[in-house]
């Protein structure tokens, strides 16, 4: 087990320099620059601008002085729009704020996604079953950029429960709106794939055993049928896990909230080199590290599986 | 009284392609210590007349009928009647026991459960009476391998795991649908044998259910035949095989394959089984038997006394048949 995880670790180095060079040539690829303005600067200034930037270095150079500010000073170098910024402290200030909204939506999905999902499974065909499956269908086919303004209207606008934006170090009710509009698709993806998983348990040979044994049927579901029934959801739930607490464009655009979604996306429209490539190592690393999570709960689960 | 005593049991099934009836009309009574063989092909219904008798059938099967234990209903009867009866009075154990054991818990997690849930026992407890009963079935070094998941035994000690876990609550009756079906034959043979041996030692009353002519010879006193979902011949083993009286019953004989006979082609029965969509009407094997008339095709005789003990459905007669 131990053995296991330092394998992965040890392939993970790898994996993130690969993601780093493809990321960093990509972004070079595209047509600009982070200078280029509708109107042009004076030859003279670019020039000064790229030298201050290292901009007028071979590409092959570039990238050896930003892989080196890593490893050896875990520096991702300043930002090229921010004059003042660098990019440690752009992605400290906003991922705090997208992994306690994220980690919230990810633990409310989870928990009603999975009660929902096992809910409707164990009262298959029932009004329960259609009620559930109609509420993850509805949230999973209203698209968040839809959902954040209809949230803002009713709870702000009409009802006035709600402040409109911003953060406020995450009190609660700056929170909730961001919550319900990031974890209600995930929600339903989890929801629907629990459903799914268990209804094809329950009719599996060792869950008759169980009910042969003459258990009480709760003590089938939660001892017996749960545990495999979540495995497939197991494997959706990593990935989904980065890609909250990464955060969203749209949560950060409608709600104020100041994550690293919106400057992610601001740094791709601007060519912030740097403040780009930052959050796709972010995200890339945390993308390894719970993927290898995932693993090891899965040999938690599974007994057959051994590390 | 009979201990077990089944009535009029019809079991159907609501399908796509219309209701399918798996058990039609079946009646018969178990008293204790008896051993007794249900025999029939696949699609007999002889699994779904044991599912209906421990309320084990899918969502999409309905059971009417009687089924009593000791003078009490419990066919269709709900969980805080039919759940104390499972595995306390009416154990089953099943035909696959690669996937019937639960792979993701260890064996004594699910053979202490048994008895924490039935006899209130304290955990530890229930798994040195769980090692007892592993002892009894002749796993070797028990307590060492309670602690093991099911992927870690091999498909002969996994059914005997089964039995073993059903037996915990000291049943009034085992119910073992094609217990050997899955195994290798060295292995059935071994199942066959300690199945037999625990009869004798606990005393339940058994109910095989089998494909297998040759397994009820050597283990049951009585034999029900089913085919179509309806009982052909119900009778004590050996008159049984010395005289079967049901032309269904002599073709399953003639069927086996004999060591004395060398060279001889084996009397295959014409035909397949009948498609259960259609409503039942007649005798099921009319189809493929050589001396069915065109009355066989309307009605079927109810099962008649010919001889003490034992009860044959079929309109010819028995000198007809010879």
């Amino acid at each position: 087990m131990f053995s296991f995880i330092l394998k992965r670790l040890a392939v993970a180095i790898p994996t993130l320099l690969l993601l780093i060079i493809i990321s960093f040539l990509l972004m070079h690829a595209a047509p600009g620059g982070p200078f280029t303005q509708e109107r042009a600067l004076p030859p003279q200034v670019l020039a000064n601008l790229e030298a201050k930037y290292g901009l007028d270095q071979p590409l092959w150079r570039q990238l050896a002085s930003y892989v080196w500010g890593i490893v050896a000073h875990f520096d991702f170098g300043p930002s090229f729009i921010y004059k003042d910024r660098t990019v440690n402290e752009i992605i400290a200030q906003g991922f705090p704020v997208t992994l306690t909204y994220g980690t919230v939506s990810f633990v409310i999905a989870i928990i009603v996604g999975i009660g929902l999902g096992v809910a409707a499974a164990i009262r298959h065909n029932s009004w329960l079953d259609y009620l559930a499956v109609g509420i993850s269908i509805g949230a999973q086919v209203l698209p968040n950029f839809v959902m954040a303004p209809l949230l803002l209207l009713t709870f702000t606008w009409w009802l006035r429960w709600l402040p409109g934006g911003g953060w406020e170090h995450g009190q609660w009710e700056y929170m909730v709106m961001p919550v319900i509009a990031l974890s209600t698709s995930y929600m339903a993806s989890i929801a629907r794939l629990t459903r799914a998983s268990m209804l094809e348990v329950l009719t599996s040979n060792h869950i008759r055993t169980a009910r042969a044994k003459g258990l009480p049927e709760h003590k089938v579901i939660l001892r017996h049928a749960l545990k495999p029934a979540l495995l497939p959801v197991l494997s959706y739930l990593g990935p989904a896990f980065v890609a909250m607490v990464t955060g969203s464009v749209v949560v950060d655009f409608f709600f104020s909230t100041g994550g690293i979604g919106r400057s992610f996306v601001d740094s791709a429209l601007n060519r912030d080199y740097a403040v780009m490539l930052g959050i796709t190592i972010l995200v890339g690393a945390l993308t390894i590290l719970f993927n290898l999570i995932v693993d090891i709960l899965y040999g938690w689960i599974d007994p057959k599986i051994r590390y | 009284m009979a201990l077990l005593d089944i009535k009029g049991l019809t079991v159907r099934f609501d399908t796509p392609d219309g209701v399918v009836t798996a058990v039609n009309n079946v009646t018969l009574s178990l008293s204790r210590g008896e051993t007794l063989g249900i025999v029939g092909e696949s699609g007999s219904g002889k699994s779904q007349l044991a599912f209906a008798v421990m309320g084990l059938l899918a969502k999409n099967g309905r059971a009417t009928g009687s089924v009593t234990l000791d003078g009490k209903e419990i066919l269709n009867a709900p969980p805080s009647v039919i759940n104390p009866i499972r595995a306390q009075k009416i154990a089953m154990i099943f035909q696959d026991p690669m996937t019937s054991l639960n792979p993701y818990m260890r064996i004594s997690d699910q053979m202490a459960e048994v008895l924490v849930h039935h006899r209130g026992m304290a955990n530890a407890q229930a798994v040195a009476e769980a090692v007892r009963m592993l002892d009894a079935v002749k796993i070797p070094d028990a307590a060492g391998r309670v602690r093991l998941y099911p992927h870690e035994f091999s498909g002969g000690m996994r059914q005997r795991v089964m039995i073993a876990m059903s037996l915990l609550c000291r049943p009034e009756i085992l119910i073992a649908d094609e217990p050997t079906t899955a195994l290798d034959v060295t292995v059935q043979a071994q199942i066959m044998t300690l199945l037999s041996d625990l009869q004798r030692d606990f005393g339940m009353a058994t109910i095989l259910i089998t494909h297998d002519l040759g397994v009820v010879a050597g283990f049951c006193e009585n034999v029900l035949v089913l085919y179509g979902g309806q009982v052909m011949e119900k009778s004590p083993t050996d008159p049984l095989f010395a005289a079967p009286s049901h032309p269904y019953t002599r073709g399953l004989l003639s069927a086996i394959p004999r060591v004395d006979q060398e060279g001889e082609e084996l009397d295959a029965i014409p035909g397949s089984p009948p498609n259960m969509t259609m409503e039942p009407k007649g005798c099921p094997f009319a189809p493929r038997c050589t001396y069915a008339g065109e009355d066989c095709e309307e009605h079927l005789s109810p099962l008649t006394e010919f001889a003490p003990g034992r009860f044959r459905a079929c309109n010819r007669s028995l000198e007809e048949l010879s």
